[in-house]
Formats: C-alpha cells, sequence, structure tokens
C-alpha cells in the first residue's frame, strides 16, 4: 500500500537563525527512514507524467521502486542512464515547475518530492568510476563549462569523443559555480562532477576566452570536428536610474561571484566584500534569493524590493521562505527610481515608488503600474538582481555567429548555430533560464553532433 | 600554472614580470590587459600588457605594490609561477591617423604608456613623451622610454629627477612653444588624467585615457568595473579600458575606486 500522507516528507535544515552565521549546505537531505517514507507516496502510475515534466526524461518510478527497495546503485544507474549531474539536479531543479508539476499526488495534496530522492540516491550509492570508452579519434571543443557545456561533454565523451572543455574562469562550473552559492550546493559537488568528467578523458583548460584568447577559426585550424558553444547569459542588466554608479551598487553577479568563486566570505581568501548594515536587493527571481541570502551571512540588516507580488515571484516558493526563515524583509510591489549618494559617492538610501498590479500580460503575469507614490530608504548597499542578457564577447569575435533581436544564437532544431558544425545551448541560446534546461540543452546538442560526426551510430 | 621567466625589481615599490604566455602573446594589442590570479586564495588583479613577444611567447606585466595583493605580487621570483593568468582582455587602443602624438605617463602608468608610445612611433607616428614621477627613487623605464620618443621629457614632483613639476606643466609649455598634437594619451593616476583632460580640452585635442576600475572577471559579467562616458554607463573591461578622455566622469571613478578602502568602514562607523 502506499503512503497516503498527503504532504511531502519534511527535508531536515539547519535552522534559520544558526545557519545564516554559516555558509553550510541549508538542507541536510533525508535520513533513510524519511526516503522510504516519501518514496511510498509514489503511486507508480503506469504512464508516469512525471517523466514528460523533466527536461531530461528521468525514468522517475522506476529509479523510486529501486530505491525503496534498498538498490541504490541500481537507482543511480536508471538516473544517470539520462542525467549526469544527480547530486546537482536533484538540488537546484525548479521541480514544482517540472515533474513534480506533472505528478498525479499533487491533484490532492502535495507532489512526491522527486527532487529530494533524486538527491538521496545520489548522495548515497556506491561511488565507481565509469569504464573509459573506446576512442573514436574525433575531437570536439566545448566553449564554456556550465551546465550545458558539462552536459554536452559528458555524452559525447560516453561515446568515445575527444572532447576539450575552454573556461574563461579560473575555476570550471560556470554558474554551479560562480552563481549559485555554497549553502545550495556545496562546491566539492562540483568537483566530484568535475572529477568524474575528467576521468571519462574530457580535458578542461581554465583561463581560456574563446573570441579573445582564441578564436573559432583556431579551433577549427586545431582540429577540432565541431564546436558546442555553452557560453550562457552573463551579462548583468542594470535600471539605468540617477545615482546607480555610486559606490556600494553592484550586480548580483558581482556580488555572487566575489562570494562563491572568490570565496570573500572567508578570512583567509584576499578578496574583499563590502560590508554594509542595511543592504536592498532589487529583484525577485532565485538570483536575487542568493544574492539576498548570501549578503544576510555577510551582512546586518537585508531587504529584498520587488515590483510585483509575493504571488508574480519568479523565484522558487522553497528559496522564498529560505529567506523569510533568515530574517531577510520583503518589500513588494515597490521600485527604485533613484539611488542616494553621500559626499563621498557612497549609497546612502534609495527612493522606491509604490507600485499596483495592473492587467495580467502575455505570460499570464500582472503588471506592475507605478503610482507615482514615492518613499525614501534608508541603505548603504544596493544589490541589482535584474536578470542576465546575451555576452557580446565572441559573436562580436565571429560575425559568421548569427544573433537574434535579444543577442541570443540563433539555433535550427539540431541546435546548430548559423555556423557550419559549431552548435549552441543553454542560456546563450535561451536567454536566462535553469539549470536544467542548459543540460537539456547540452544532451540534445551533443546527440546531434554524434549523429553527424559518427554516420554508422545513425 | 604560468611560469616566471623575470622578475625585475624596478623600483623599491615596481616588479616587471615577464611571463610565459604563448596564447596572450601571439593576440595582444597595445593598451588590452590581462587578469592575473597568484593563487587559490588570492585576488584576481588586472594588469595592462606593458610589452610581449610572440616568438618566445612571453608578455611582461609591471606591477605597483598598493595593497596586499600587489605586494604579494611584487615578491615573486624568477622561476616562481602565477595560478591563473587569462587575456588578452578590453579593446587595443584606437591611434589610427594620428601623426603628431603626446603619450603621458604618470607613476607606474608609464609602464602602460610606453608600449602605447613605441607602438605609435612604429606606426611612424611623430611621438613626444612625457613621463611625470614623485622622486627619483621611483623612476621606471627611464632608458626605454628616452629610446623611443622623439623628444622625451622626464619630470618629478619634488625635481630630484629632470624638471621640477608635474605633467601638466610639461604638455603646457610644449603647447605653449606651439607644439601642435593631434591625439594625446595620458596614463596615469586619475587625477593626473582628470587634470591632463582639463588642458586639452581647452586646447582642442582629441585625448585618450586608459581607466583603472576595480574589476573582477574582465569579461563582462559582474559590471564592478562600470564607469560613466558621455552620459552612458560603460563596463570598462569590455569596452574600454582606453576611452575618450574629454568624456569620462573621474570623480565617479575616483568615488567608486574607494568602495573598498579602509575609509569607508569609518563611514559606516559614522552613519551608525
Amino acid at each position: 500500500m502506499p503512503n497516503m500522507q498527503n504532504e511531502k516528507t519534511p527535508m531536515p535544515l539547519q535552522e534559520g537563525l544558526v545557519r545564516i552565521t554559516n555558509f553550510e549546505e541549508v538542507a541536510l537531505g533525508y535520513t533513510e527512514e524519511q526516503m522510504i517514507n516519501e518514496a511510498d507516496r509514489c503511486l507508480h502510475c503506469v504512464n508516469h507524467p512525471c517523466t514528460a515534466g523533466c527536461p531530461v526524461s528521468v525514468m522517475i518510478p522506476d529509479f523510486i521502486k529501486a530505491l525503496k527497495q534498498g538498490r541504490i546503485d541500481e537507482a543511480y544507474g536508471i538516473i544517470t542512464k539520462t542525467n549526469s549531474f544527480p547530486t546537482i539536479c536533484g538540488r537546484v531543479c525548479p521541480q514544482e515547475n517540472q515533474c513534480e508539476k506533472n505528478c498525479v499526488r499533487a491533484i490532492r495534496g502535495e507532489a512526491v518530492a522527486i527532487g529530494r530522492l533524486e538527491r538521496y540516491v545520489a548522495d548515497h550509492h556506491t561511488p565507481v568510476l565509469q569504464e573509459k570508452p573506446q576512442p573514436n579519434g574525433v575531437k570536439v571543443a566545448v566553449v564554456g563549462s556550465g551546465p550545458a557545456g558539462l552536459a554536452c561533454a559528458a555524452d559525447l565523451a560516453k561515446e568515445g569523443f575527444a572532447v576539450t572543455i575552454y573556461e574563461a574562469l579560473h575555476e570550471a562550473g560556470g554558474v554551479l559555480r560562480y552563481g549559485i552559492p555554497e549553502f545550495r550546493l556545496p562546491k566539492r559537488i562540483v568537483d566530484e562532477q568535475l572529477d568524474q568528467l575528467k576521468h571519462l578523458g574530457v580535458v578542461i583548460e581554465t583561463n581560456v576566452i574563446v573570441g579573445k584568447t582564441l578564436t573559432m577559426q583556431e579551433l577549427e585550424d586545431e582540429g577540432f570536428q565541431a564546436v558546442f558553444i555553452g557560453s550562457g547569459a552573463g551579462l548583468p542588466k542594470f535600471m539605468g536610474i540617477p545615482g546607480e554608479t555610486a559606490a556600494g551598487v553592484f550586480s548580483a553577479n558581482e556580488v555572487l561571484t566575489r562570494v562563491n568563486l572568490m570565496k570573500a566570505y572567508r578570512e583567509d581568501h584576499l578578496t574583499p566584500y563590502y560590508q554594509s548594515n542595511h543592504t536592498i536587493v532589487v529583484g525577485g527571481g532565485n538570483v536575487a534569493m542568493d544574492a539576498a541570502r548570501c549578503a544576510r551571512r555577510l551582512g546586518k540588516k537585508v531587504t529584498v524590493v520587488y515590483r510585483r507580488s509575493l504571488a508574480e515571484m519568479p523565484a522558487r516558493k522553497e528559496e522564498v521562505e529560505h529567506a523569510m526563515d533568515e530574517d531577510i524583509t520583503f518589500m513588494t510591489l515597490h521600485n527604485p527610481v533613484e539611488i542616494y549618494k553621500d559626499e563621498k559617492g557612497f549609497v546612502k538610501g534609495v527612493k522606491l515608488e509604490k507600485m499596483e498590479l495592473g492587467e495580467p500580460d502575455e505570460r499570464g503575469r500582472r503588471s506592475p503600474v507605478p503610482t507615482g507614490e514615492m518613499i525614501d530608504l534608508v541603505c548603504d548597499c544596493v544589490i541589482m538582481a535584474l536578470g542576465t542578457s546575451s555576452n557580446p564577447l565572441l559573436v562580436r569575435s565571429e560575425p559568421r555567429l548569427q544573433t537574434n533581436a535579444r543577442g541570443c544564437l540563433v539555433v535550427n532544431e539540431e541546435q546548430e548555430t548559423t555556423m557550419k558544425n559549431v552548435y549552441a545551448g543553454g542560456d546563450a541560446v535561451s536567454g536566462a533560464a535553469t539549470v536544467i534546461l542548459a543540460l537539456g540543452a547540452g544532451k540534445k546538442a551533443a546527440a546531434s553532433i554524434i549523429k553527424a560526426l559518427t554516420p554508422n551510430k545513425a | 600554472m604560468v611560469e616566471i621567466l623575470e622578475a625585475r625589481v624596478l623600483n623599491p615599490q615596481i616588479t616587471l614580470l615577464k611571463l610565459k604566455a604563448e596564447r596572450i602573446a601571439k593576440k595582444v594589442q597595445p593598451g588590452q590587459f590581462v587578469i592575473l590570479h597568484q593563487d587559490e586564495k588570492a585576488e584576481r588583479i588586472p594588469l595592462t600588457i606593458a610589452d610581449s613577444d610572440p616568438q618566445e611567447g612571453t608578455i611582461t606585466v609591471i606591477v605597483q605594490a598598493a595593497g596586499e595583493s600587489t605586494k604579494r605580487l611584487c615578491t615573486l621570483k624568477t622561476g616562481d609561477s602565477i595560478r591563473d593568468v587569462v587575456g588578452p582582455l578590453g579593446q587595443a587602443t584606437d591611434f589610427e591617423g594620428a601623426q603628431n602624438i603626446c603619450v603621458i605617463g604618470g607613476g607606474v602608468g608609464c609602464a602602460i604608456a610606453y608600449p602605447s608610445a613605441k607602438a605609435c612611433h612604429r606606426r611612424g607616428a611623430h611621438v613626444d613623451l612625457i613621463a611625470g614621477f614623485k622622486n627619483e627613487s621611483l623612476v621606471i623605464l627611464k632608458e626605454e622610454m628616452a629610446a623611443i620618443a622623439d623628444e622625451f621629457t622626464l619630470i618629478s614632483d619634488d625635481g630630484s629627477t629632470g624638471k621640477q613639476g608635474f605633467v601638466t606643466d610639461a604638455l603646457k609649455e610644449k603647447l605653449e612653444q606651439g607644439k601642435k598634437y593631434d591625439l594625446v594619451i595620458a596614463i596615469g593616476p586619475i587625477i593626473m588624467m582628470k587634470m591632463v583632460c582639463k588642458v586639452t580640452e581647452a586646447a582642442g585635442i582629441k585625448t585618450l585615457v586608459s581607466l583603472n576600475p576595480i574589476m573582477i572577471d574582465g569579461t563582462g559579467m559582474c559590471g564592478g568595473c562600470r564607469v560613466t562616458v558621455g552620459g552612458k554607463v560603460k563596463f570598462a573591461c569590455v569596452d574600454g579600458p582606453d576611452f575618450d578622455g574629454h568624456q569620462v566622469d573621474f570623480d565617479e571613478l575616483m568615488q567608486r575606486n574607494r568602495t573598498y578602502m579602509e575609509d569607508h568602514r569609518c563611514h559606516l562607523e559614522e552613519a551608525k
């Protein structure tokens, strides 16, 4: 008999006011007992709608069945057949909009906690290094080591391709490294995934900016028969309001890079972090939550300012709740119109305009309408988390790569760009999206490359 | 890891590092920079490429010990290595078409002014070079600069070497003597570049400055290096580091560069 409990089995968490004193992981993972209790909630539907909601089509009921019967390694094998990164996905996917959205249990009550179970499998399986595949002698270059590039490289390496990943920063992982904080995704997990890739023969070259250090033409000249571009959407947006260049105004990207990549939170690392008494974070996405929660751990008071209401907030509900538990204030239906500077050029406050909700836009989200009513708020730091757009660095150096009006790379159904044998995927194509969509796009491009370069397999 | 083929102390504060970096050496153009990350715990530090040799696959940077990170870089010896070096970054200096150029370097800025002057000279332009230092003990690259300049002026704040005065004094003197320039390139402390721009704006001479805001990634990812030029916000790492000096908001740049200074913490104490 399945467990008909309507709610998900709760995940043990570090307590809110304790965790703001550290950067340790907040969600602690299920115990065996909790895992069994939750796994028993799965009805094992014959048509498994959950799988359809997963961008990489993990056979969810199958892995849950193996898991609850104690065959963890088999469950791991089922997941990794289509998803090479379950330790990451189990932690950072917005499951409520994907697999769990389609779960039959969600019709009456909460969905099965698929993400938490996936994480359990990934954290508890016996580590085994995959056997190295037979090399096929074909070289493929991957530009960018974020989720899209890693997924593409993993699938190609398993087929025997000689893959080299080029990364602009000094550490691989893309947003997994510089964006998502340690307390949501411990960096040892990213390191483990990279080690597995290296074991498969993937070469990772850091400090190489394709478009600057190496050109697309040079990659071709060096004998790479295909290139995958997974360079992401890393260019931060600003509001263009007066005072935005004051000292103490940062993009969320800068704050997260200082904290996560440069480890500014650690005494023994030299990169500084800006000390503040009251930080305002502008925006309502997951990046805004990450920035706010980092700021909370490194400062004092933090307020999230968002122009719509809580209901329209694009961040995961769980992240918003975690932020609230960490004593972060939410000021919805407000939008900054000016940043005040003191005589030394530092932020001393913001002018906010009150907003109202108007008619729903084409995506069904109610749009914010300015009311003309203003209030002033005292603060000494402002973090802009307004989203990112495509970085023009690579396309500026390669006229053969076409982009759309938003600066995103144009690709066909095979993920191939306007350059022959050059494929792309992830945020570089879609604009800022999620880790799992990038993984899915990387896999899809790998499949196209395999089809194009190993005709016998097709 | 990048090997240091030569570490040479130029003066008590300034060290020259010649690095093995083949790919960068092959690509670099005058005005571009690299980011150095000395070891795991270090900061990422932007430094303009002072010289390069594509044949031997080397680049040269010149570091002034200012804070903890640059002090540590200045202690490196020949044979040591640096964990990460990435580049070339930024846009190349655009001095196309200029025939009579005055290049002005202030302090460690001479490390960047020198390769710019050399590149102008190589393109057949007439190049006057003005190099300013606080005092004699801080002088760098004197022979090198003298060798490539059509007219070389050394000037120091206290008169301990060359003429006594500021680079702006030397520039004004040249203009008063009737020198005609179609381009001035000024590289050095922000206040110096601002003062040079005041002189050249009055004289109607196009002026390029190389800006030095705080940077982290150097690839346009964070906007930490944003500067206001002609009323528009630009990212110095991708749009610069060279800009039209008459359009730059120098006061804002000086304020932004104090973001992590000690006096900021005092400022917070006051605010409490």
